[in-house]
């Protein structure tokens, strides 16, 4: 007993020493922060359109979309566009742009420059669509349901990975659950 | 990139003058003007980690200042607002944690380690008094002629 | 050329560091002098090396040598001569250089100023300050190494991070260091001690001067961090349970329980185990600050170098360091016994609650800084542990921490009369009572905590400063001959009372803060603002050029009445190579209040947005650690740590096992 207490210190370094093996995973990320929305309906906006029609929470129920926040400021979009491109025009995935906190011409020119995987583009100048969506950082990009309920969210740039692994297997079962 | 990102966010936030909220920010209501205040020193800026978002200048924090103080203006209640908040990005933004299963061995660790570490000295101590054989205590008389003793061969 | 130079004096640093670690165990258990005498040279050599190294990375800043991969990011030659040496440490690589530096030159300090330790201790301590430079060096070689050249050489280098060109921050890090590597040598005396399975008064008293000097300087180290926090950032926050500033929290904390617990040791040849412990633990609170910062595993605006590699590569030293020493600790510790009677009313009974509270202040820091992080990695929900939960905790366990401060020097060792004590302190009780009741007369929905804890700061105070004039016998005596007797008080009393005087004051200061007033607004050319019963007028904004920045420099008039108080020049400052903007805050400090300006950007209006707080005695919060650390100096100037003095005092071996039965 008494000698037990003296290996207390060591016993607890043990511990600690197993949670840094834990932490220093390479897929652990400390920055990583999970959305709460997931499972929550959407929340409920409407924005003018970038070019002609607008888009609205209402406006996408029916079947599941994707929705992804992006800004011409923004470096990591550029990143993730062409996959973008890609998801569009061969995956004819219901894709739709949120331009968070950028202006309109600055969005125009990015598009025109790169393409337009969007089926349509809603531009929320003052980022307040993105805020009641939890964004924390563009781009993001949110899964809805046929319910406008939002299923997934991804974080930072989009990769091949999680498009094959994760985005269009939950789209391939949203759609299924719906016809 | 995502690291990167926010590591230049966090350079950003460093090299920018941190002047937090902006005069055109403030409610001209000094009350709900100071409860915004308070409530902002408990809220975290969630991309710059370690900030409130009282003292944080992101573009974020201001979002979230405004919306807190759009709440307030609304009517709410302290805890409505923050929990508008909390909604959106979820307990990671509140600097204190709320009670919940989770987070009972923080609230409780504090006092007991103090009770563990307090049992500890008690017990080491009662054993220290056992093992020794009490000193006879001075009298009263031993005792004064003692501190004059003392004093003298002070002084 | 150079470089290679310094990369090899590296090198050979390394192989140094392992002939240091081994040569000499083996010679102590084996009892051969001279393979024990390796010891000390190899420290020597080693520093030397390290040092060699440092001055070539050293130079290669001065000259600007972009060809190092590590100058050409971190320097510029644009850089003021003064920031282009301190950049040598401003950055992951040349920071564990720094760390290894401090480390070579600790065990250089060991093996010179030693010559009176037992020939077997100190070859054991410095065999295991030789392991744990084998593991730093190590380290830098292969995962950070300063001395790696690049081509083709870039024209210039890219590290001109205005931020970063600061005194604060310059000096910040090597006395933080210097406290973090410092406390190895505490380690390396206990880790020496569980090897010997001996632990006596001695080794208290060789052990304390080495934690003191460590604590001093981490004291210091936090107190700039700190003070540079609070003139940089632009709105005066000085502390922000930061998980980097809890990293550094963590050993001070801890290493203040140590100075305590050895005196015990040294007066009372008792607490053994748990100086060691503490020892042990101080030190690996250091290097486990070290992982937390450098693998990125923390998220936070100070951790500069992020990488899973490095993290890992420290995570095995912590595991080496840590895991072998308390391995050891809980194989020898239970044989070490102390010695007999243990009263709980007596100064060893203050030392101890003092270390019980330390110990669970210390502990509140551990757990409030890696508690989001555990609930991460078992998959709980994320949180965040900031400012309000430590104020509802570590502040509360600073309150017992700081009534007994004021007492427990009062009493005598063996046994006190806490009645007798009490009754000393009638008139600090008085004073923090005054104090509190006419704050809470003067000031009308002031906050309640902070008014009793400027209560406390006095009580702690006034009972520090009673326990002074009563060994000066202030008063009592005629004055000259308290002057006597304060000038011949033994320097390790007179660090005490310095010491605690220092936290009171910290206390005092801190305590102020809630009082503090805020202008917030936007200001037109000759606008004014009140603030705290001053007047502030904006009366220009210029364009002012610098070496590398341009500037908006405003001129802020401040008056009180009809008398001009002063004149402010807070500055936003645009760095174009960088793209960046700072901004360079006006303080008027004084010991009463600081008057705290800074300018913000202008509105479509054209005003400018200021920013301006009155501080009250604000200063006393650095100006304590201050005085903390003049007091663990003055105590370092005992004439008992001295050569020679020591020596005396260990007792031959077998007598000393007898004692230990």
């Amino acid at each position: 007993m008494r000698k037990l207490i003296y290996a207390l210190p060591a016993l607890l370094f043990a511990g600690l020493a197993f949670y840094f093996v834990l932490a220093l995973q390479p897929d652990y990320d400390p920055h990583a922060l999970p959305s709460v929305m997931i499972d929550k309906e959407a929340p409920a906006f409407s924005l003018t359109g970038l070019n002609g029609a607008g888009i609205s929470r209402d406006g996408f129920k029916g079947g599941p979309v994707v929705i992804n926040f992006f800004a011409s400021w923004c470096v990591p979009c550029r990143e993730e566009h062409p996959l973008l491109m890609r998801l569009a025009e061969k995956e004819h995935i219901p894709l739709y742009g949120i331009d968070y906190k950028d202006t309109p011409e600055a969005a125009r020119r990015l598009l025109g420059e790169f393409g337009n995987p969007f089926r349509a583009v809603g531009v929320d100048a003052d980022g307040r669509a993105g805020l009641d969506f939890g964004v924390y950082g563009v781009p993001e990009t949110y899964v809805l349901d046929g319910s406008g309920h939002i299923r997934k969210k991804f974080t930072g740039p989009l990769t091949a990975r999680q498009v094959e692994q994760e985005l269009l297997p939950i789209l391939r079962q949203l759609s299924g659950g719906a016809s | 990139m995502r690291t990167l990102l926010l590591a230049l966010a966090m350079l950003v936030g460093l090299g920018l003058p941190a002047l937090a909220v902006d005069p055109y920010e403030q409610l001209a209501d000094p009350v709900l003007e100071a409860r915004a205040r308070e409530l902002s020193t408990g809220l975290r800026c969630l991309v710059c980690q370690n900030e409130t978002i009282d003292e944080s200048n992101a573009g974020l924090a201001h979002d979230i200042r405004t919306l807190l103080r759009e709440r307030l203006v609304a009517g709410d209640s302290d805890a409505q607002a923050v929990k508008a908040i909390v909604d959106r990005y979820g307990e990671f933004v509140l600097l204190r944690p709320r009670l919940h299963p989770a987070t009972l061995m923080l609230w409780f660790g504090p006092g007991l380690v103090l009770l563990l570490a307090a049992g500890g000295a008690m017990a080491w101590l009662r054993q220290h008094r056992r093992e020794a054989r009490p000193p006879i205590p001075l009298s009263d008389d031993e005792r004064r002629s003692l501190q004059t003793l003392l004093e003298e061969k002070q002084s | 050329m150079i470089t290679e130079f310094g990369h090899f004096a590296l090198i050979l640093a390394l192989c140094v560091a392992i002939v240091q670690s081994s040569v000499p165990l083996i010679g102590a258990a084996r009892g051969r002098a001279a393979w024990m005498e390796v010891g000390r040279s190899a420290a020597l050599v080693q520093f030397l090396l390290v040092a060699v190294a440092m001055g070539v990375l050293m130079h290669a800043y001065i000259v600007s040598d972009f060809s190092v991969i590590n100058v050409a990011q971190n320097s510029h030659t644009d850089k003021p001569l003064f920031y282009k040496i301190t950049g040598v440490w401003g950055n992951h690589e040349g920071s564990m250089l720094l760390w290894a530096f401090m480390l070579a030159l600790c065990s250089a300090a060991v093996a010179a100023f030693s010559g009176n330790l037992p020939a077997d201790l100190r070859a054991r301590v410095l065999a295991v300050q030789g392991m744990i430079a084998v593991g730093f060096l190590a380290f830098i070689l292969a995962t950070s190494n300063p001395f790696l050249r690049t081509w083709p050489v870039p024209s210039n280098g890219n590290g001109l991070n205005p931020v970063l060109q600061d005194p604060g921050l310059a000096f910040h890090p090597p006395f933080l260091y210097l406290g973090y590597v410092g406390f190895s040598v505490a380690f390396s005396f206990s880790v020496a001690a569980l090897i010997e399975g001996r632990v006596d008064a001695a080794w208290g008293r060789w052990v304390r001067p080495w934690s003191l000097a460590s604590w001093c300087a981490l004291t210091v180290g936090i107190a700039l961090g700190s003070w540079w926090a609070y003139y940089t950032l632009g709105w005066g926050g000085w502390w922000f349970w930061d998980p980097v500033e809890n990293a550094s929290l963590m050993p001070w904390i801890v290493g203040t329980a140590l100075i305590h617990s050895a005196i015990v040791v040294e007066r009372r040849e008792t607490l053994k185990s748990w100086t060691i412990l503490l020892a042990i633990v101080t030190f690996s609170l250091s290097l486990v600050g070290t992982f937390l910062v450098r693998s990125g595993v923390l998220s936070s605006v100070h951790a500069f170098a992020v990488d899973p590699r490095r993290g890992a590569f420290i995570l095995g030293l912590l595991v080496i360091a840590i895991g072998g020493s308390l391995s050891l600790y809980a194989a020898r510790a239970p044989a070490l016994k102390g010695g007999g009677i243990f009263a709980p009313i007596s100064r060893e009974g203050a030392l101890l609650l003092n270390n019980v509270l330390l110990a669970t202040c210390a502990a509140t820091v551990f757990l409030g800084t890696l508690y989001p992080l555990f609930l991460d990695a078992i998959h709980g929900p994320k949180i965040s542990v900031g400012a309000p939960f430590f104020n509802q905790t570590f502040v509360p366990l600073m309150v017992p921490v700081l009534v007994a401060m004021a007492v427990g020097p009062m009493l005598a060792w063996k046994r006190g009369d806490l009645g007798a004590a009490m009754q000393r302190l009638w008139m600090a009780f008085a004073a923090a009572a005054v104090v509190v009741l006419g704050m809470f007369y003067v000031t009308t929905g002031a906050p309640v905590l902070a008014i009793l804890g400027l209560g406390l700061g006095v009580w702690t105070a006034c009972g520090v400063l009673t326990e002074w004039a009563d060994r000066v016998r202030l008063f009592r005596v005629p004055l000259r001959q308290s002057w006597h007797r304060a000038v011949h008080l033994p320097r390790a009393a007179f660090g005490m009372t310095l010491g605690h005087l220092g936290i009171a004051i910290t206390v005092i200061g801190i305590s102020a803060q809630p009082f503090q007033q805020e202008f917030l607004g936007y200001m037109k050319l000759g606008d004014q603002a009140a603030l705290a019963g001053y007047q502030l007028r904006l009366d220009k904004v210029e364009r002012v050029q610098g070496p590398n920045f341009v500037a908006d420099e405003a001129t802020i008039l401040v008056t009180r009445g009809t008398q001009t108080v002063a004149v402010q020049h807070p500055q936003r400052r645009y760095f174009q190579l960088q793209d960046q903007t700072t901004g360079v805050t006006s303080i008027r400090s004084g010991l009463d209040a600081d008057l705290y300006l800074a300018i913000g950007d202008p509105n479509e209006d054209g005003a400018w947005t200021i920013r301006a707080y009155w501080k009250p005695i604000v200063s006393w919060i650095w100006l304590g650690g201050l005085v903390m650390a003049a007091g663990g100096a003055v105590s370092l100037s005992d004439r008992r740590w001295r050569v020679g003095v020591a020596h005396k005092l260990r007792r031959p071996r077998g007598l000393q096992i007898a004692a230990g039965e």
